[in-house]
């Protein structure tokens, strides 16, 4: 079972943005993309182990999360048109990506600015002695926000519900991290600020989600102080757009072909038979297009709409 | 005189201060051997590498923050942010700290610091990617706040900022950067505070900045064919603010716009009207009338975002009521 969920949403996120890329040249989707094609694995390795009540946070890399956690298809592509049918009636666009309904909490195209928020989110819940959790995804590059440590400090002093899951793909736009840390080891800096930390060197998915699934089940019963789990991982494509950027000198082909050639979705594809595989394609397929066509379809928002919900 | 993309003239200007003055280097996130996310630093990491062409992490605060310490030995860093919206997450070492140091050290601590970035709407980035907020920085004493719309200007104020010992925002729209226009060879300065009289009218005075300037024009060269003449004024830097330059092209119009992409309330437009009903009322033949972006967080959809901003339509529109009234 875990298998088929496991491959659907791997090959759900996928095929959603390569989707993207393919209509990208066609100018109806506007909006600046931050692909995760790639990472997919760490969104959904650990979005398998949450509830439905649970809440996530990320960045403007948002499309994986946000599937993973269950934000609803057709409004994200409809969202991604500009269109009146989009999450955000067509304001947000892929970098603010949310959908509260199913969890999914603001995306923001700052860097770092929602650790904080979903440490006061979990605040609020430990306040009201719910038993929910509080994901909050970023990359490397975020680590270096001031607010970061800050945000890890309040947790830690205040024992919230929280998992921090750091994306190391090693690269913020083209910086390695190298270049940017002078001791370039998150979880020991998570663990000085008094969190739990562990690393995953490779991008197995089984084992991220084993790891989570024991994570959150002592968050929620209040057995642990918060916990950071950094996940290494990749990013195929270019830092933003649909198209690679192997030429632009910063990292090579290569070292992205090692990656591939270990590619998540493959090896939880090759656990499944043949006809499971196509049986879950076939459904996905469906689903996607039946999303981009009601994406194409909808109406763009009309020009009142342009001041409603500024206020409460 | 050569044609010069604003990009390609505020490297220029860039380019050469760095060379005039071992004093000025440049921190920001890529601007080293990647040249800068828009080309503000292309080539220059090949020519004072590593030393000069600071790459930062990811840290606006901090290196804000050490620019601020940096000025106090008389070095002269220069902020790359990209996209100015990430300097409102340092907004409070700008305003607290960078802005007020020279007057609370009695002028003995300068801050010759050059904080640059993109503002303006018109690429779908939606509200993190095209803010303006020079009308904040503009209520901020001991700031300077500079907002091209030319190459020429660009590179003149650029060189001018460097040649100056306040702390400067330097603002350039995103939709400006690969327009084109002819730029001075050899030396070329502009001073701050004094506007541009773009074009010369004597029906209707509008004051536009920034790529409003660009539709201005545009809307002129409608109206000229319905018999208006209009007068363009370029402030070129909110703070200082030439009103004189304003003033004086209101006397001989007596009707004033102010045409801005960015938010109407407290901002520009708000400001030169005060000034102008303080000092020009005699010469007012009507109300002073104001064209603004919608006063919204800048949404993503495409027919959204164009409705948010002035555009040659509505700014030719707006002038028409004006001349009317
Ligand atoms: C506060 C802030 N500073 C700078 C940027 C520009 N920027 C956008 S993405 C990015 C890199 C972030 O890298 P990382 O956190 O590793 O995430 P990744 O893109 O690799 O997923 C930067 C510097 C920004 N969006 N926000
Ligand atoms: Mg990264």
């Amino acid at each position: 079972m875990l298998d088929r969920n496991f491959y659907r949403q791997l090959y759900r996120i996928r095929r959603v943005e390569e989707e993207l890329v393919r209509l990208y040249p066609t100018d109806q989707i506007t909006s600046p993309i931050h692909l995760s094609i790639g990472q997919e694995a760490v969104s959904v390795g650990v979005c398998e182990a949450l509830r439905p009540s649970d809440v996530v946070f990320g960045t403007y890399r948002s499309h994986a999360y946000y599937l993973a956690k269950g934000g609803d298809l057709r409004g994200m592509i409809a969202e991604l048109y500009g269109k009146a049918t989009g999450v955000a009636q067509g304001k947000a666009g892929s970098m603010h990506l949310a959908d509260p309904d199913h969890g999914v909490m603001g995306a923001s195209a700052v860097v770092a600015s929602t650790i904080p928020q979903a440490v006061g989110y979990a605040l609020a819940m430990k306040m009201r002695r719910e038993d929910r959790v509080v994901v909050v995804f970023f990359g490397d590059g975020a680590t270096e926000e001031g607010v970061f440590y800050e945000s890890l400090n309040f947790a830690a002093l205040r024992s919230l519900p929280i998992l921090f899951i750091c994306e190391n793909n090693s690269y913020a736009i083209h910086s390695p991290l190298s270049s940017r840390q002078a001791s370039p080891d998150i979880c020991r800096k998570a663990e000085a600020m008094g969190l739990l930390a562990e690393r995953l060197e490779t991008l197995d998915i089984y084992e991220l989600y084993a790891r989570t699934c024991r994570r959150v089940t002592e968050l929620r019963a209040g057995r642990t102080a918060p916990v950071l789990i950094e996940c290494l991982c990749y990013r195929w494509k270019e830092h933003v757009g649909p198209g690679e950027d192997f030429a632009a000198g910063y990292r090579s082909a290569g070292e992205c072909r090692a990656w591939q050639q270990a590619d998540v979705l493959v090896t939880v594809g090759s656990r499944l038979n043949a006809a499971v595989r196509q049986e879950i394609e076939q459904s996905v397929e469906e689903e996607i297009r039946e999303a981009f066509a009601f994406a194409q379809c909808s109406p763009f928002p009309a020009g009142n709409e342009l001041y409603t919900d500024l206020y409460a | 005189m050569r044609e010069l993309t604003f990009m390609q003239a505020t490297l220029e200007g860039l380019a050469e201060e760095m060379a005039r003055d071992p004093a000025i280097f440049v921190l920001g996130e890529g601007i080293g051997k990647r040249g800068g996310n828009f080309n503000t630093t292309a080539g220059l990491y090949e020519l004072y590498g590593e030393r000069r062409l600071r790459d930062t992490p990811i840290a606006e605060r901090g290196f804000v923050g050490l620019a601020c310490g940096a000025a106090m030995t008389g070095s002269r860093p220069v902020v790359d942010f990209m996209f100015s919206d990430f300097l409102l997450d340092a907004f409070a070492e700008l305003v607290n700290q960078i802005a007020k140091m020279q007057y609370m050290s009695s002028g003995r601590l300068k801050m010759p610091i050059l904080l640059r970035g993109c503002i303006g709407i018109g690429h779908s980035a939606a509200t993190h990617h095209s803010g303006s907020y020079y009308p904040l920085y503009g209520h901020v004493p001991g700031l300077r706040v500079v907002v091209p719309s030319t190459p020429a200007d660009a590179k003149g104020l650029l060189k001018r900022a460097l040649n100056s010992f306040d702390p400067v925002v330097f603002l350039e729209h995103r939709e400006l950067l690969t327009t084109k226009g002819k730029v001075p060879d050899g030396e070329h300065q502009v001073e701050f505070g004094r506007a541009s009289i773009v074009r010369e009218g004597k029906d209707v005075t509008v004051v536009a900045i920034a790529i409003t300037v660009r539709h201005s024009l545009a809307a002129c060269e409608e109206l000229a064919q319905e018999g208006l003449s209009v007068e363009v004024i370029d402030p070129r830097t909110v703070a200082p603010l030439d009103v004189e330059t304003i003033l004086a092209s209101v006397r001989k119009t007596g009707r004033l716009l102010i045409a801005d992409e960015t938010l109407a309330p407290f901002g520009l437009g708000a400001e030169i009207a005060a000034q102008v009903a303080d000092l020009g009322f005699d010469d007012l033949d009507a109300p002073i009338r104001r064209l603004n972006g919608s006063h919204v967080p800048t949404p993503y959809s495409p027919p959204l975002e164009a409705a948010v901003i002035p555009n040659s339509k509505s700014i030719a529109q707006a002038i028409r009521e004006l001349a009317a009234e």
